[in-house]
Order: C-alpha cells, then sequence, then structure tokens
C-alpha cells in the first residue's frame, strides 16, 4: 500500500485501535486534517482550545486504560496542549500527542507558527520525537504508543514538520506489528524474594496500614487490592489518585489520608509500624512534613518506577514491578500458608482506629440554611447511585467530591492530582462521556475552576455529550480563601470573582439548560431533574455557602497526627467576610 | 561526595538536552558533561561529574536511566577506576619565569605545545584533582585562559560499559 505521510499517521492510528482524535486543525496540520477527512473509522472531536483537547483525551485514558489521542498545529496549537500534557505526566496518564510543525526547511528560521515543541515539552512527556523523515512515521509512532502505555505510563508527544505529510509524496507502508527499543525495558514482575521478604514483615505488623495509589488503577490492581486486603483484615487508605482502586463503602477503608485525608487515616498513618505502599509516590499533600512522617513505621513500596522509591521518603524494602503482578505474586505465598497474621495485636489496632472514627471528622452543620457544598455532593451519591464518572477540577469542590462521593470502583474519579489543573473537568467530563456514552457523567467545579475552559459548552453540543455539571458555585476561589484564612489573617487577596457570569443563561446560550438553585431543600429535586435530562447538558449552578471550607486539614509544615479539625460544627451561619 | 557517571546514550539530535535539562529541572549539580561518539555510531557515551549525598546520587542514576535514550550507565565510584581530564592553559611568560614555568610543567608531567616570546601554552591530562594542584601552583596572574574538557573516565581490568 503506498501512502502519503499524512495517511500514514490516519492508518497507523486505525491500525493501532484508536477510536477517538481530540484536535484542532491549522496551518501545519493541514495535511493530516485532509488525510483524516478521507475516513470515518476513526472520530476526530473538535475542541474549541487544545487546552481542552488534551484533558479530553487524558480522560478518555483514565477511564477506559487505552492511551488518549491528540491531534493540533505547531506553534500556538502546540504551546496550548503544554498545559494539559504536563497534567497528564504529572498523573501517569498514558497520551500520545501529535503536534504539526512548520516545514523541516524553515525550522529554526522562526517561521510562522514555529515553536520548538520537542524543547518545550521535554520536562513534561515520558518522551517525544520529532519526525525526520516520512519512511519514519509508522515506527515513531508504534515507538510513541508503546513508551506511552508500558511501564510507568505517561505523555509522548510526535512532532511532525508539514513536508513530511505531504499528499504528493508516497511511500509503502505497513503496520509494525513489533518494536523494540535497546534503550527502554520497562520492569514487568518484581522480584521474588523482596515479595517474600515483604510479605514476612507484612504479617508481623501490629499496626499495619496498606496506602495504595493511583498506580493500583493504572495497573487494573483493583481485584488482587480488595483480596489482599481482605485476606489480610488490615486497614486501607487511599491517595487522591487512588479512590476507587478499593471499595470506599467497605469498614476497612478508613478514608483518604493527606492534606484533607480523614483524621483516622492520617492518625494510622502516623501510629502505625508497618506501611506497605502501593503504587504510590510520597507525594508532598501526603507525607505532610517529611521528617516527621510516620515515625515508628516500617516502609514496603511496590511500585513501577525505580525512580519512585526513595525519592522523598527512605524505604526498607522497595519492590520494583508491575502492581498487578507483585500483588499476584504475594496473594499466592498468602495462599501457599504464609498468612499468619498477629491477631490479636490486629484487634486491638481496628479498636484504636474507630476511636479515632468516632471524631467524625467528615461532619458539617447539616441544618444549614445555606446549601452547604458537602450536602451537594452527598446528594450527588445518592442520585446516581454511587455509579457515575465524576471529574473535577481543582480547588475545593474537588476535595468534597474526593471526600463525599465514595467511589467504589477504579476510574470513577477522573481529577488532576498531581499538577493541579483547573480546566480539567468540563473536557475531562465530554472525554469520558465519549468513552462511555451509557454511562452518567458529573463534572463537580466551581465557578472559578469552570470558566478556565468553558467554552467546551460548544463541544458538548456538537457531540452530543450530555454531560452534567455541578457548579459548587461560592463566588470564591474557595481553596485560595481558605488558606489566606488560615495564613494571612483573612486578607483575601485578589481570591473573589466579581463580574460572575449568569450561568443559566451561559449555558443555554451554548444551547444547554442551566438550572440555578440556593436553597438546600433545592438540592435533591435539582439533581434529579439534571439527571433526568438524559439527553441533554445540565449546568446546575448551585449557590454555596460561601464561608464553608475543607476540614480536616493538614497545614503546611505539619505532621499526620496535627491535623486541623473544624472546631465547632455549627459555625455561625452567614459568618461575614472581609 | 564527587561521582563521575558514565552513559551511554542513542546518539540522537536532543539526546544531550535531555540529560542536560534533566539536572536543571530537579535542581541537580552539575561539574562537567563531556560528550563524544564511541565505536558505535549509534552510541554516544556521556560522562558527566556530580555531586551529591548517597541519596541525592541514586536519584540521579534513577532519575537518568528513566530518560528514555539513555541505554547504560555506571557510577564509575562504584568500582576501581581511571579518570582523566584534558586541560591546556595558556600562561604569560617573561625572560625570567620562562624555565621556571616549563620545569613545572614536566613535574605534573605537561607538554609546552605551543611557544609565543610571551606565552606558552601547556597541555597536561590527569585527574581532575591534579590539574587543579598545577593550577594552584602556578602564578594566578599569568594564567591567560584555561581550557579544560571535564573529566573522563573507565573503568579497571575487564568489566567495561558496553551494550
Amino acid at each position: 500500500m503506498e501512502l502519503s505521510g499524512g495517511q500514514i499517521v490516519v492508518q497507523y492510528l486505525k491500525d493501532e485501535g484508536v477510536e477517538f482524535i481530540f484536535g484542532y486543525p491549522g496551518g501545519a496540520v493541514l495535511h493530516l486534517y485532509d488525510a483524516l477527512f478521507h475516513q470515518d473509522d476513526i472520530k476526530h472531536i473538535l475542541v474549541r482550545h487544545e487546552q481542552a483537547a488534551t484533558h479530553a483525551a487524558d480522560s478518555y485514558a483514565r477511564v477506559t486504560g487505552k492511551p488518549g489521542v491528540v491531534l493540533v498545529t505547531s506553534g500556538p496549537g502546540a504551546t496550548n496542549a503544554v498545559t494539559g500534557i504536563a497534567t497528564a505526566y504529572m498523573d501517569s496518564i498514558p497520551m500520545v500527542v501529535i503536534s504539526g510543525q512548520v516545514p523541516s526547511a524553515v525550522i529554526g528560521s522562526d517561521a510562522f507558527q514555529e515553536v520548538d515543541m520537542v524543547g518545550i515539552t521535554r520536562p513534561c512527556v515520558k518522551h517525544n520525537f520529532l519526525v525526520k523523515d516520512v519512511k519514519d512515521i509508522a515506527n515513531i509512532l508504534k515507538k510513541a504508543f508503546y513508551v506511552a502505555t508500558t511501564g510507568r505510563p505517561g505523555p509522548v508527544v510526535v512532532d511532525i514538520p508539514k513536508d513530511i505529510t505531504d499528499p504528493s509524496v508516497k511511500i509503502p507502508y505497513k503496520y509494525p506489528k513489533k518494536v523494540s527499543m535497546r534503550s527502554y525495558n520497562p520492569a514487568t514482575k518484581g522480584h521474588s524474594g523482596q515479595i517474600k521478604k515483604a510479605l514476612d514483615l507484612l504479617l508481623t505488623a501490629k499496626k499495619p496500614m496498606i496506602y495504595a495509589g493511583g498506580g493500583v488503577i493504572l495497573s487494573e490492581a483493583s481485584k488482587e487490592l480488595i483480596k489482599l486486603v481482605e485476606t489480610l483484615g488490615y486497614p486501607i487508605t487511599h491517595t487522591l489518585m487512588g479512590l476507587g482502586g478499593y471499595p470506599a463503602t467497605d469498614k476497612q477503608f478508613v478514608g483518604m489520608l493527606g492534606m484533607h485525608g480523614t483524621y483516622e487515616a492520617n492518625m494510622s498513618m502516623h501510629e502505625s509500624d508497618v506501611i506497605i505502599a502501593i503504587g504510590a509516590r510520597f507525594d508532598d499533600r501526603v507525607t505532610g512534613k517529611l521528617d516527621r512522617f510516620c515515625p515508628y513505621a516500617k516502609i514496603i513500596h511496590i511500585d513501577i518506577d525505580p525512580a519512585s522509591i526513595a525519592k522523598t521518603v527512605k524505604v526498607d524494602i522497595p519492590i520494583v514491578g508491575d502492581i498487578k503482578s507483585v500483588l499476584k505474586e504475594m496473594l499466592a505465598l498468602i495462599e501457599e500458608g504464609h498468612n499468619k497474621t498477629n491477631v490479636t495485636a490486629l484487634a486491638a489496632w481496628w479498636v484504636q482506629i474507630n476511636k479515632w472514627r468516632e471524631v467524625n471528622c467528615l461532619e458539617y452543620n447539616r441544618e444549614s440554611r445555606l446549601i452547604k457544598p458537602q450536602y451537594v455532593i452527598e446528594q450527588l451519591y445518592e442520585v446516581t447511585k454511587g455509579e457515575a464518572i465524576i471529574t473535577s477540577d481543582v480547588g475545593q469542590h474537588q476535595m468534597f467530591a474526593s471526600q463525599y462521593y465514595h467511589f467504589n470502583k477504579p476510574r470513577r474519579w477522573i481529577n488532576s492530582g498531581g499538577l493541579g489543573t483547573m480546566g480539567f473537568g468540563l473536557p475531562a467530563a465530554i472525554g469520558a462521556k465519549l468513552a462511555y456514552p451509557e454511562m452518567e457523567v458529573a463534572c463537580v467545579t466551581g465557578e472559578a475552576s469552570i470558566q478556565m475552559c468553558i467554552q467546551e459548552l460548544a463541544t458538548a453540543l456538537q457531540y452530543e455529550t450530555p454531560v452534567k455539571i455541578i457548579n459548587l458555585n461560592n463566588r470564591y476561589m474557595g481553596m485560595v480563601r481558605q488558606w489566606q484564612e488560615f495564613s494571612y489573617e483573612s486578607r483575601y487577596s485578589h481570591s473573589y470573582m466579581e463580574a460572575i457570569p449568569d450561568f443559566v443563561k451561559l449555558a443555554e446560550a451554548y444551547g444547554h439548560v442551566g438550572i440555578q438553585i440556593d436553597k438546600p431543600e433545592e438540592v435533591r429535586p435539582a439533581l434529579e431533574e439534571a439527571f433526568a435530562l438524559k439527553d441533554r447538558t445540565v449546568f446546575l449552578d448551585i449557590l454555596t455557602d460561601r464561608t464553608e471550607n475543607v476540614y480536616p486539614m493538614i497545614e503546611s509544615g505539619k505532621a499526620h497526627n496535627e491535623m486541623k479539625l473544624r472546631v465547632a460544627i455549627d459555625t455561625p451561619i452567614n459568618r461575614e467576610l472581609a | 561526595m564527587r561521582h563521575i557517571i558514565s552513559i551511554l546514550i542513542e546518539n540522537e539530535a536532543g539526546a544531550l538536552s535531555r540529560v542536560a535539562g534533566l539536572f536543571t529541572a530537579r535542581g541537580y549539580n552539575i561539574e562537567s558533561l563531556t560528550v563524544a561518539m564511541t565505536e558505535d555510531k549509534t552510541l554516544s557515551r556521556m560522562t558527566l561529574v556530580t555531586h551529591g549525598s548517597d541519596r541525592v546520587i541514586e536519584q540521579i542514576t534513577k532519575q537518568l536511566n528513566k530518560l528514555i535514550d539513555v541505554v547504560k550507565l555506571i557510577d564509575l565510584e562504584d568500582a576501581v577506576h581511571i579518570e582523566r581530564e584534558l586541560m591546556m592553559v595558556k600562561i604569560k611568560t617573561s625572560r625570567e619565569s620562562r624555565q621556571e614555568m616549563k620545569r613545572t610543567a614536566d613535574i605534573f608531567r605537561g607538554k609546552i605545545i605551543d611557544v609565543t616570546p610571551y606565552t606558552y601554552v601547556i597541555e597536561m591530562t590527569g585527574t581532575s584533582a591534579k590539574l587543579d594542584s598545577f593550577l594552584a601552583v602556578i602564578d594566578e596572574k599569568s594564567i591567560i585562559e584555561v581550557v579544560r574538557s571535564g573529566a573522563t573516565g573507565i573503568s579497571r581490568g575487564e568489566k567495561g560499559l558496553h551494550l
């Protein structure tokens, strides 16, 4: 088969089984877009800003486990994609971003819409390529998909100069079945000796903790994790990225840990004598003050990325390997009879943990006559029966969603954990809905975040992705305001939103349904109405209590056992701010 | 501690900037960096001198290994090794100081490779520490220019860093 460079890209993507390309055309990719025009197998989703293309593709990858694919033009198209690439990089999401580049002959001459994409993205990709010859396209794309999806996944950029996709130059094309890279051999199986040692240590624990992160989801190891936790009878906590790996409604789950984790999760971590970290990277939002992190614990760390091990926290037993494979091996040892836990100590440990639970750290004022954001999330959980895919933006609403929506399955909680990218939620919801049209998808957001990618309401209309936007509108950049309240004597420097648009009219202008509510008793009916409108995107603008803060909280420089709890549940209603 | 890390890396455009970029992005020290082709045209050899605690050096080697273009690397401090650096120094000389300068260069096994009525260029190889010592014993004011290659190294014995 003789194809041009542009046709090779499209044919390759088909052969790779790509369903969707999220993109935006422009000069340097016109040949490619022309090749796309002549086929129907791959659906191209036209976003309204390249950042959204990367978020939507990223979310598609998060919900399906398959790599997301992005196509953008050179220059501004490419730089607009960078935020989304960095977002995927921080959360280890497999993604292939194809960017157009100015023709090879003018690279380096400051040509129109030229930017050094390979240079700009270098620190925020797993790898990147510049295609220099049309004959290399297929092999480079093969490598790109291979690198993006194996080992610790991540985004890969393939920069293609315009002349490489020239329709007049045709060469034979064959889908490269195999790929081998002498410089890239990601670990798969863990070291059996280390796994045995880890299990031995785990079984001697008196106050064990299982601390599991996003690696569990990426590795599809939820089933194995559940089995391990059930068999051992140990408590488990999740990072923000791990939520859904283990069912949140199970009694062995002590909640999320870290800065806005539960009191019981953080206290358990602090007092624990053996911690097993599974696909988690001891992020600063998890550890709090490093030198006082888990002072009594021996630490086992399973991760596919050797560089994640001992990066911030000293580890006693490291295991480099794929989580699923390592857990399987560990479970096999347990089945062989290596299963004697310290039952007495464990019983006492659970008594202690349950005492911490009695603090009821997530309680809030349910009598308020203002809408509490926590209440909205609880109702959202009930109305969707806990079965929805929830995407979120970044800020207080993100924390409320992680605390009050109990994720019982993996790949249901889609948020920007590492980079903390505002604007992520709406395009992510669209990407998720395209992947699973039959599932309910809600975007939990705030009036500040949503405006960072609001233009995607047009994309939602064009591709009929009826997502529900749950806008927790407190007329503040809530998380910024909270920190200013705690650390800057309530000097609310530029953290409030003046001139907030009329979201109802805005939604309507984009062809959607807008609903605004401001009373607690309206929450449930409004949510029900929104989800009853099966084929419509609904923008639910919920005016919440402006003063609400996220509790509990580990303030910066503090340890796990120094959480700030809500002082009194009945904080004065309508507390005046500034 | 000072470490010499020897890296085999794919001989591709941008490989050097991936390594250099990693050091700036993660805030690691970099004392010197040399790159050249090897007997295998598809590979470059990079020798990097860095400072750090054991923990930092461990992270550096892990992060370098994580770069897709890096094929293999060793920390030469882990084994007995030979270290060499090339230096060329241009020195102002006078009728009175010429003999003394030549004798000093001889002591350090340096060679005078360029002579003008008022200058010498001295070529010297050795460990970076030896080159430092030479510079320390000559009159600082006489130095016109110092050009150093940065250290390279190779392990002793039969083992070597190759594919």
